[in-house]
């Protein structure tokens, strides 16, 4: 077993603070937008995910927790079909449905997918051009000229990220020069300029600090009133804090998946009641 | 007096001997380099500088002043005796000369002076064709080879899967760039200048410099296009671009630098070698300059001179006297100094374009 990082290892037991899980309103059922059915994923010869099944609900955040390697990011990258791009990586069988179309179907365009499957990546990855170009950067290639459009997406999409008060004065200097937390935002800006259904987040703030977090977290409060969001996370208080549904991945299988809330407090599989009270992982 | 003695005080030993010694030997090779290329460029320019310095003279209309080493057409030079005084001219000038004083003389009704004239050729006039076949040269085959050679540093990193075609291509870039330069220029002349009967022409030089220089430039763009953090191309699929969208908007421009980086040491290549193009491009003497063409068309299939051909010429191609010697040297400083111009230029857009895009 290793040790994934340190903040997995910190509670002891069954989280002797409980967590504060999501308001109750949140629980209570929503249609499931994301379909997996029994999806055999491989990196060539590699299996990297065993049959999942895995049913996630429109506007609520969905966590993926689990060790390093469990296939927690492969899954999320399949989504919208990032895995594409690294060769040899393939679908084997079973499907993901979104909205009830099979996104690996022929006649899925997978830049089609990705404008409504957005994506936050580990790594905040601003391009290195000014903050209202970075915001725009999708709505460019989409050939939207208008100065106005363009203008007020800026700004929606800046308010959208909680970013807009603190560079709206400087909205065409480099996003580079933006602190690592406010690059994050930024990029969350970017992805929602283009208006996705779904966000996929892996890691977000696993290279922020404390508070550059909670205001992610914040955000990704803020965020699900209108999108569907899908973290992946290494903290498993950050699944608590900000998720409605948490799945546990290990070695490449779903072990369970329900309620953030059952998850934490009452897991029914040993092996999440292991990692959830940092026994293991 | 006694140093105190503590664990980490300094003792002989061989080992620092030995450290000194290596040290010393390193630094020296450094400085033999060194000296080798001050000794070069300052034998050139010391000896190539009076050339180009001497050789101002007053026109009486503008620009005023003229460099006929610099700005002329190479001539032959005639030294002459002419009443007494020993004269030195270039050819047009020495006609002019000699028609003016044969009219004077039948004017004043004197006999027909007698001009016997020893002539050096090339030894007089300037090397302006030479410099403009030499920028032609250049800047046609570095369009040539950066558009070809970006073109397939893009496919061959960016869309090329790993396969066995593939690394066969990368190995043969790699052979590519081991090829003498005489051997592309015989290519140059089969393919181009017999097989396609392009002639002796620019087009023929610019493809056979080109495909000189291309595996260079594909190796270093394909570096360049690697250095790209490979977020930049994420973020941007992840955001609905196309592959070639991405590439354009946020991958080229931010591998730039890097390829003009690499084209600067293609420039200095494409502007020295004279083997490739002594079959394929350079003529010994051109009295026409290029665009001097009756149709736009005829201005890609003609001959030019260059620099590192002239200079050939010159320095073996005649005989050698004490006239001569001032046309090597000028031509090798001239050269000199048009590639630093030329590379200068690159390294300031480079610059430019590293300031621009910086992540």
């Amino acid at each position: 077993m290793e040790n994934s990082s340190p903040t997995s290892a910190a509670p002891s037991r069954t989280l002797a603070t409980p967590p504060r899980v999501a308001r109750k309103d949140d629980t209570v059922p929503s249609p499931t937008l994301i379909d997996v059915k029994g999806l055999d994923f491989y990196y060539g010869a590699k299996q990297a995910l065993f049959d999942i099944n895995i049913a996630i609900p429109d506007r609520r955040v969905t966590a993926f927790i689990g060790p390093s390697g469990c296939g927690k990011s492969t899954l999320l990258r399949c989504l919208n079909r990032m895995n594409d791009l690294i060769d040899g990586t393939a679908v084997k069988r079973g499907e993901i449905k979104i909205r009830d179309i099979d996104i690996y179907g022929p006649a899925v365009d997978p830049i089609e997918l990705r404008k409504r499957v957005g994506m936050v990546f580990q790594k905040s990855n601003p391009f290195p051009k000014s903050i209202y170009e970075n915001i725009i950067y999708g709505l460019r290639i989409q050939g939207v000229k208008s100065k106005t459009k363009l203008d007020e997406v800026v700004e929606k999409s800046l308010r959208g990220a909680a970013l807009w008060d603190e560079v709206k004065d400087r909205l065409h200097e480099s996003g580079l020069g933006l602190s690592g937390g406010q690059q994050q935002r930024l990029c969350i800006a970017r992805t929602i300029a283009v208006e996705p259904e779904v966000i996929l987040m892996d890691e977000p703030c696993s290279a922020l600090d404390p508070i550059a977090t909670a205001k992610v977290e914040e955000l990704i409060h803020e965020l699900k009133k209108q999108f569907t969001i899908i973290i992946v996370t290494h903290s498993m208080q950050q699944a608590a804090r900000c998720s409605d549904r948490t799945a546990f991945f290990y070695m490449g299988k779903l072990i369970e998946f329900d309620e953030t809330h059952n998850i934490f407090m009452n897991p029914k599989n040993a092996q999440t009641e292991a990692y959830v009270s940092g026994r293991f992982g | 007096m006694t140093a105190p003695s503590h664990f980490y005080t300094s003792r002989h030993s061989f080992q620092r001997r030995t450290e000194g010694t290596i040290v010393w030997a390193f630094r020296l090779a450094t400085y033999v380099i060194l000296l080798c290329g001050v000794f070069v460029i300052g034998n050139i320019c010391l000896k190539g500088l009076p050339t180009v310095t001497g050789s101002f003279r007053s026109l009486k209309q503008f620009p005023y002043v003229t460099n006929t080493f610099l700005f002329e057409a190479p001539e032959s030079l005639y030294i002459f005796k002419h009443e007494g005084v020993k004269r030195e001219m270039g050819d047009t000038e020495y006609r002019a000369f000699r028609e003016a004083e044969t009219a004077r003389a039948t004017a004043e009704g004197r006999p027909v002076p007698e001009f016997k004239a020893q002539s050096y050729v090339y030894a007089a006039g300037g090397i302006w064709p030479c410099i403009v076949g030499t920028v032609l040269l250049v800047v046609g085959a570095m369009t040539i080879a950066l558009l070809l050679g970006v073109a397939s540093a893009i496919f061959l990193s960016e869309y090329a899967r790993d396969s066995a075609f593939v690394r066969f291509i990368r190995l043969a870039i790699l052979n590519l760039a081991g090829v003498p330069s005489i051997v592309f220029g015989l290519f140059g002349f089969a393919m181009f200048v017999l097989y396609f009967d392009w002639n002796v022409s620019l087009m023929s030089g610019w493809f056979t410099l080109a495909f000189m220089v291309l595996p260079v430039v594909i190796t270093a763009s394909e570096e360049a296009l690697k250095a790209v953090p490979k977020g930049f191309r994420e973020g941007s699929l992840a955001l609905g671009a196309t592959k070639w969208q991405t590439i354009r908007k946020n991958v080229l421009p931010f591998a730039l630098p890097g390829i003009l980086t690499s084209s600067i040491l293609g420039i200095a290549r494409v502007a020295g070698e004279t083997a490739p193009i002594m079959f394929t491009a350079a003529y010994v003497v051109r009295d026409k300059l290029p665009w001097e063409v009756a149709k736009f068309g005829d201005f890609f299939f003609q001959g030019v001179m260059a620099l590192p051909y002239h200079i050939y010429v010159v320095s073996s191609k005649i005989p050698q006297n004490a006239y001569t010697q001032r046309v090597q040297y000028g031509t090798a400083f001239v050269f000199l100094g048009l590639v630093a111009l030329i590379a200068g230029s690159s390294i300031l857009l480079r610059n430019k374009l590293r300031g621009r895009y910086q992540w």
